[in-house]
């Protein structure tokens, strides 16, 4: 027998097992999130795809889906907040969608306007991080690093590579790679890896191929990151 | 340095779940994490060498680059700061020619600032080498700055600069309840195992750590998962500002504490046991140990404890300061050898904890407690206290009291015999709970003690009408940014946020829109936050904004917008460089020159 969850008022069917996320972009409802992707272990750490499950804020990526669940998703309230959360993202670090490459293919920069977030409302932190470009063909900007582990994810569970790690605590938080001199080049990184293309910002970006794609024909130009999101992640779930 | 490490890798089996144990001895002996240390690590622990950058980058007390021969941190702890530490600070700097975050030139020292150390009733209070200094003040600091000059060991410093006094004040249900070595196992095996698990249900027992969770459900539920290995332990990760009765209990009731664990143990089917002692109580670590190895001896651990079919033992893990890992997810992560980053739930502990098996944790006084329920039964407990919230608690009492120390009381007794009791005259309010409870005021004190009022691991921080509600604010606003993990969007910004919010009030740039913008901002970081950590971290503001919401508003300028920063100030490279300093060249913070 079928089980279901109701999302906004809408029955959900969900299997055993499945999370909040996973039933909910099975049946075509968009959560907003960054640090979750269908292919890897879900983290839980940016707290975009919260919704009120019961009454009870819970992260849709790690919360189990179990029958009679009355789910909140797209409410004033968790909109707004959502938002708030974006704008955290966008003042902690350096963010300056104009001259970045990633624009128009950047999912910070698409939750962003999919919330509707107009300015970054918290005082900017303009924290001092480094640029890694000793790679031939990957470059780190710590700039943009969001610290969503997506990156870290992928290397160990579809590389079969450890490359990257988040260390530090708290606002120190920042990525690593696994080399001795702490240098991208001196890792096992290629630029085939799937960790070198899974960044949801310009943290991680491919050499050699910058503008390629002109602006205003890349991803979110012509999509907002829900359907967007749906049409790619849909398969990844069934 | 490569025998020395391969030695310390041996020692520990090469066990990856030792890694904290490991940097701890390797930080001892260099006051630092050198990088062939971290490579050679990885390849005998076969872990990424990043994991091990993770580690010494997230703990306090590790460092990549070197702290002098003595590392001395002096505790930040608001109780601290009222017992005249930020003079003592300066004091100490100059006298010792280093800077406050700094290492001398000569690397023979390096000073800091440290979160509570747990000595609030006995501070200014300090750590030398990770050996906690008690009663700091000008004549103990000429003391330790002269043996550090003189690079005395410390071994041959005098004693009374490590005295750490136990200021037992008031004593109670348990305190006054002394059982003997064995007597709690040997009652548990004579009433039944499963009997003395209802009896401790009979009890009432919650968790003593602040979160109240049922502590015989909580066994239950781990006895009733089906695995072959389950875990107990006992958190003494206490960190929590303004507490420090788990030192108390680990100091002289220790044997009771590992009675306890040891009950848990038969309860559940449990070999083997943890004890995570915050790095800060690095002086109790070898008289526990002394403690395990008679009880060893005794055969209250080990194979066939008391003759039973009862196989346990207690392993000591220390921490290396960091407050979240007083979080049991985050301990558990620890004590694996991990970052201290709290776990998504469920699953929880009790089905998947220590290495994924069943796990309890629980705190000190939970399992002292359920030692002594063991033996005199469940009602003799649950006749104590409100009908919601069973037996005594054990307070840590500082601040400003005459009598500071530790003091048990029935739950439901009210603030204002606690007060009385202690001596605490012309008080402001009390932080009950510590940072992540409540500020209650003055006009309060018949509340009461008890989950259903005033919950709390511990702390009691009592404040006279002589200080400042912003600078309590102000110092765990700091703390908590200090202490967040930053796994989680909320806490990590929202914590950082709310310290830069707090201090443009403090520092006068606040205006009117400001503490609308930082309730808005506490709302968002206890709502969204993965853990109690960052679900707390707002309490201060939230508790005493509700409270004394004028003297927030005493702060504001009366305009509408002002910089959070100092224009004027910001001017000073512009009129360096143009070598200018006319009036043309100065700036008014706007809107000063009128109301």
């Amino acid at each position: 027998m079928t089980k279901f969850i109701s999302i906004d008022g809408k029955k959900i069917p969900f299997q055993e097992g499945q999370t909040i996320m996973q039933a909910a972009t099975a049946a075509d409802v968009y959560i907003p999130h960054l640090c979750h992707h269908p292919d890897f272990t879900p983290h839980g750490s940016c707290k975009l795809c919260t919704v009120k499950v019961n009454g009870r804020n819970c992260s849709a990526c790690t919360f189990p889906a179990s029958e009679g669940q009355d789910v909140l998703n797209n409410t004033q309230e968790l909109i707004e907040d959502r938002k708030k959360i974006t704008q955290m993202l966008f003042a902690e670090g350096n963010h300056f969608c104009p001259s970045c490459e990633k624009t128009g293919n950047c999912q910070l920069q698409a939750v962003a306007y999919h919330l509707n977030m107009l300015d970054t409302h918290f005082p900017l932190f303009y924290p001092h991080r480094n640029l890694d470009a000793s790679h031939p063909s990957v470059l780190i900007d710590h700039n943009r690093c969001i610290f969503c582990t997506l990156c870290v994810r992928a290397s160990q569970q579809q590389d079969g590579k450890n490359v990257f790690a988040i260390a530090g605590r708290g606002i120190n938080k920042h990525l690593v790679v696994n080399a001795e001199s702490g240098l991208l080049k001196d890792t096992d990184l290629a630029a085939t890896d799937r960790a070198a293309h899974i960044c949801p910002t310009g943290a991680l970006l491919i050499k050699h191929t910058g503008y390629q794609v002109p602006i205003g024909q890349r991803a979110y130009d012509h999509q907002q990151i829900d359907q967007f999101s749906l049409n790619t992640e849909h398969h990844h779930e069934q | 340095m490569q025998a020395f490490i391969e030695q310390l890798a041996a020692d520990n089996q090469y066990q990856p779940t030792r890694l904290l144990q490991i940097l701890r001895a390797i930080q001892a002996h260099y006051h630092y994490i050198p990088e062939t240390a971290i490579e050679q690590l990885a390849v005998l622990l076969q872990i990424p060498r990043t994991q091990i950058i993770g580690v010494i980058e997230f703990y306090s007390f590790f460092h990549l680059t070197p702290r002098g021969q003595y590392e001395l941190l002096i505790s930040d702890s608001i109780t601290d700061h009222m017992l005249g530490k930020k003079p003592l600070m300066t004091y100490l700097a100059e006298k010792l020619q280093v800077s406050v975050g700094g290492v001398r030139a000569d690397d023979v020292v390096s000073l800091d600032n440290t979160s509570c150390t747990g000595l609030c009733d006995q501070g200014p209070a300090g750590l030398i080498n990770g050996l906690a200094l008690s009663q700091l003040d000008y004549q103990r600091i000429d003391t330790i700055c002269q043996l550090i000059n003189s690079q005395t060991p410390l071994a041959a410093w005098p004693a009374e600069l490590f005295l750490v006094d136990d200021n037992i004040q008031k004593t109670g249900l348990l305190l006054n309840a002394h059982i003997t070595n064995g007597e709690a196992i040997k009652a548990a095996y004579q009433r039944g195992l499963a009997a003395t698990l209802e009896e401790i249900d009979r009890s009432g027992l919650k968790g003593r750590g602040g979160a109240g969770f049922k502590t015989a459900m909580k066994w239950k539920f781990c006895a009733e998962e089906a695995s072959s290995e389950r875990y107990v332990i006992c958190n003494a990760d206490e960190g929590e500002p303004g507490t420090f009765k788990d030192r108390v209990l680990l100091n002289r009731y220790a044997d009771q504490v590992f009675e306890g664990m040891t009950v848990a143990a038969a309860i559940i089917g449990a070999k083997q046991g943890f004890l995570y002692l915050r790095g800060e109580y690095l002086f109790l670590y070898e008289p526990l140990q002394a403690i395990l190895q008679r009880r060893r001896s005794k055969g209250l651990l080990g194979r066939y404890i008391l003759g039973a079919e009862l196989h346990f033992d207690i392993e000591i893990h220390l921490g290396a300061g960091a407050y979240i890992c007083g979080e049991e997810s985050a301990l558990i992560e620890s004590l694996e050898g991990h970052m201290g980053i709290p776990r998504n739930r469920p699953p929880y502990p009790v089905t998947q904890g220590y290495l994924g098996k069943p796990t309890v944790v629980n705190n000190v006084e939970t399992f002292f407690a359920a030692a002594s329920i063991a033996v005199n039964g469940g009602d003799w407990f649950a006749s104590m206290g409100t009908e919601k919230s069973r037996g005594s608690k054990i307070l840590s009492i500082c601040g400003d009291c005459q009598r500071s120390g530790i003091y048990e009381y029935p739950f439901g007794t009210s603030i204002q015999t606690i007060l009385d009791d202690c001596g605490a005259e012309d008080v402001l309010g009390v932080q009950v709970g510590g940072p992540s409870g409540t500020f209650i005021a003055n006009h309060e004190f018949d509340r009461r003690l008890a989950f259903e009022d005033l919950a709390t691991g511990g702390s009691f921080i009592i404040f006279n009408n002589s200080r400042d509600i912003l600078d309590i604010v102000h110092n765990f606003s700091h703390f908590f940014a200090h202490e967040s993990c930053g796994f989680c969007t909320p806490c990590r910004v929202g914590t950082s946020l709310l310290k830069k919010q707090i201090d443009k009030i403090v520092d006068g740039h606040g205006s009117a829109g400001d503490v609308v913008a930082l309730e808005e901002l506490c709302q968002l970081v206890k709502n969204y936050s993965h853990c109690g950590l960052g679900q707390t971290a707002a309490n201060p503001i939230l508790t005493t904004l509700e409270r004394y919401p004028e003297v927030y508003q005493s702060r504001l300028k009366k305009i509408s917008y002002e910089p959070g920063f100092d224009l004027d100030a910001a001017l000073d490279i512009a009129r360096t460089m143009a070598k200018r300093n006319d009036s043309a060249a100065h700036l008014a913070q706007i809107g000063e020159d009128h109301d």
